[in-house]
């Protein structure tokens, strides 16, 4: 049974990540990533960490890809209309992919991990909740911060600020 | 009985249970419709819908006419109607989508029901267990995670129908619901930073938020939410009329600018599945509002349902005070259904700058204002720190008061 769901969640999340970057039409792409998020969420609460799972539904397949789909609306993108990959894109691509599976590979054959510590608790939300605001704090809020900057650099570069005579 | 029950194995007793809720919550979903239109009917001052009835109830002496004037009948003419009619399928569409729309709908609406308790018992050692299908430690979160997914269905329609109004509809639901997200997530913050006193491990679960208003009369912790919380209240029932696409905030289907919005193109049963999950949504969001701010099962302010119990001698009998704490729960839950209807038929729609407006520049900033109001208040209370704390405070909030209401703003549109 857990096998079972393992092996049903890791291959919707594989083959839809794939159909993401495959697919023509922008909103089957979109709509691909969700499928992915969720097959991910699914392996969260396999792992015992049904918080993530929940947090990762809510802010990326709640809202970030809602976001996505309501920018592919308002540009109106018609299925098949963006240009075929370039070859310079596709050799990257190709690189990059063939790094990956290296590096997954030589994971696989090497390297020593430490073994699962059995019976481990689940961790509370208040073990969370420490770990962000003591051990973590500082990376959080430098995340937090380039989120804000991006935020400013998007308002600066897309509201068109008039002069005081230009009227407003 | 109950040996028979819990000889059953646990996938056949999961199946049933969810069966169960749902067997009650899809008619009440579909009865809502028929109660809006006597509702607004009422309000109106017309009879509204009574005229339906199989011919030989006629026969019937008084309830007959009763049921009739009650016009309990339409909602099966209705039904019939939705299912027999021809399912026209436009020949534009984006058929996959199209299809899948009414479906997407459906799920998030009868998903989040799953970790929503409904009514509490208690067990055999005096404690009160909760009724429901997951008692999830992050009980709050899956609802708004689960539910956060329904506005796909409004953008899939609205995109897949590949015309004007549909499409216009999809547009402003994803906005819209993005938007109110935010400042409802923010509003019900402070219930859980109350809920979550130190020493314990930290909950998200709406039954330990209904644990926290069950103290005995007239202590701190009988009151309910709404009594000592009353922004967030506020913040969280605008926030939930936006999230369930009603009246004032129904930007998606508004039929005065949009014909009917992200389901112009859908008729019969894919157009009833819509409206049963709008008012599945409905169902779930009053729910949550009840447990978190109106005290879920307890009866009364400073009434636990515990006392209650032991008024009626009912500590031995699981299922009769299951049965009482439902029929409670369910009470004020469909008396917020009510208060939907009541609001739908007396306030007009917003535009649709005002909705965004609404949502970012009022509702956004007081919701994190009295985030960081209760922040502050609860530190002070844990910390001991005395009355000029307390008065601090109290100035604080009410310079941020003045300098929100007298901040010079330049449209003053809305």
């Amino acid at each position: 049974m857990f096998h079972l769901l393992f092996y049903t969640f890791t291959f919707l999340t594989l083959a839809s990540a794939l159909l993401v970057v495959v697919s023509r039409d922008a909103v089957n792409a979109a709509m691909f990533l969700l499928l992915s998020l969720v097959g991910v969420a699914g392996l969260f609460v396999m792992l015992d960490a049904a918080l993530l799972a929940f947090v990762l539904l809510l802010v990326y397949a709640g809202a970030v890809v809602a976001l996505f789909l309501f920018i592919i609306m308002l540009l109106d993108t018609r299925p098949g209309a963006q240009k075929p990959f370039q070859k310079l894109t596709m050799a990257a691509a190709g690189l990059g992919g063939a790094l990956l599976l290296l590096g997954v590979g030589s994971l696989h054959a090497r390297a020593q991990l430490p073994a699962a510590e059995e019976g481990l608790a689940v961790p509370s939300l208040k073990a969370y909740a420490q770990q962000l605001f003591t051990t973590y704090l500082l990376p959080v809020q430098v995340v937090g911060f380039m989120l804000l900057i991006a935020m400013l650099g998007v308002i600066v570069l897309s509201k068109r600020f008039e002069t005081a005579e230009g009227g407003a | 009985m109950i040996e028979l029950w819990s000889n059953l194995p646990p996938l056949l007793q999961m199946a049933v249970k969810g069966f169960a809720v749902i067997a009650v919550m899809f008619p009440i979903g579909g009865a809502c419709s028929l109660v809006e239109r006597k509702i607004s009917a009422w309000m109106q001052g017309r009879p509204g819908p009574n005229r339906a009835m199989p011919f030989w109830f006629a026969w019937v002496p008084v309830l007959g006419p009763f049921l009739q004037r009650l016009g309990v009948f339409h909602l099966m003419a209705d039904g019939g109607k939705m299912f027999l009619k021809e399912d026209s399928l436009p020949g534009h569409v984006n058929k996959f989508y199209f299809l899948l729309a009414p479906v997407v709908a459906m799920i998030p609406a009868l998903t989040t029901v799953t970790v929503v308790p409904f009514g509490a018992y208690l067990t055999d050692a005096g404690r009160l267990a909760p009724l429901v299908l997951a008692n999830l430690d992050v009980g709050i979160l899956a609802v708004f995670a689960v539910s956060s997914l329904g506005v796909y269905s409004l953008i899939l329609a609205g995109w897949a129908s590949n015309s004007k109004y549909p499409f216009l509809g999809g547009v402003r639901a994803s906005a819209q619901l993005i938007s109110y997200e935010l400042s409802m997530t923010l509003s019900v913050l402070p219930v859980f930073l109350w809920v979550n006193a130190p020493g314990g491990s930290g909950t998200l679960s709406l039954f330990d938020v209904v644990q926290a208003q069950s103290g005995p009369w007239l202590s701190w912790s009988g009151a309910w939410f709404i009594f000592y919380m009353p922004v967030s209240a506020i913040v969280f029932l605008v926030s939930l009329f936006a999230e369930t696409n009603r009246l004032p905030f129904d930007m998606a289907e508004g039929e005065a600018d949009l014909v009917g919005g992200f389901h112009t193109e859908y008729g019969s049963m894919k157009w009833g599945l819509f409206f049963v999950a709008e008012y599945s949504h409905m169902l779930v969001g009053s729910g949550v509002f009840v447990l978190l701010f109106l005290g879920g099962w307890n009866p009364l302010p400073w009434v636990p349902l515990a006392d209650v119990a032991a008024w009626l001698h009912l500590a031995g009998q699981p299922v009769l005070l299951g049965l009482l704490s439902i029929a409670i729960f369910l009470g004020k839950t469909l008396f917020f259904i009510f208060v939907f209807m009541w609001v739908r038929w007396t306030v007009p729609r917003f535009r649709y700058d005002q909705v965004m407006k609404l949502g970012w520049q009022k509702l956004l900033p007081l919701a994190i204002g009295n985030l960081i109001f209760y922040a502050a208040l609860i530190a002070i209370i844990q910390l001991n720190l005395g009355w000029p704390a307390y008065a601090g405070l109290a100035a604080g909030a009410a310079a941020a008061l003045v300098v929100a209401f007298t901040f010079p703003r330049k449209s003053a549109a809305f």
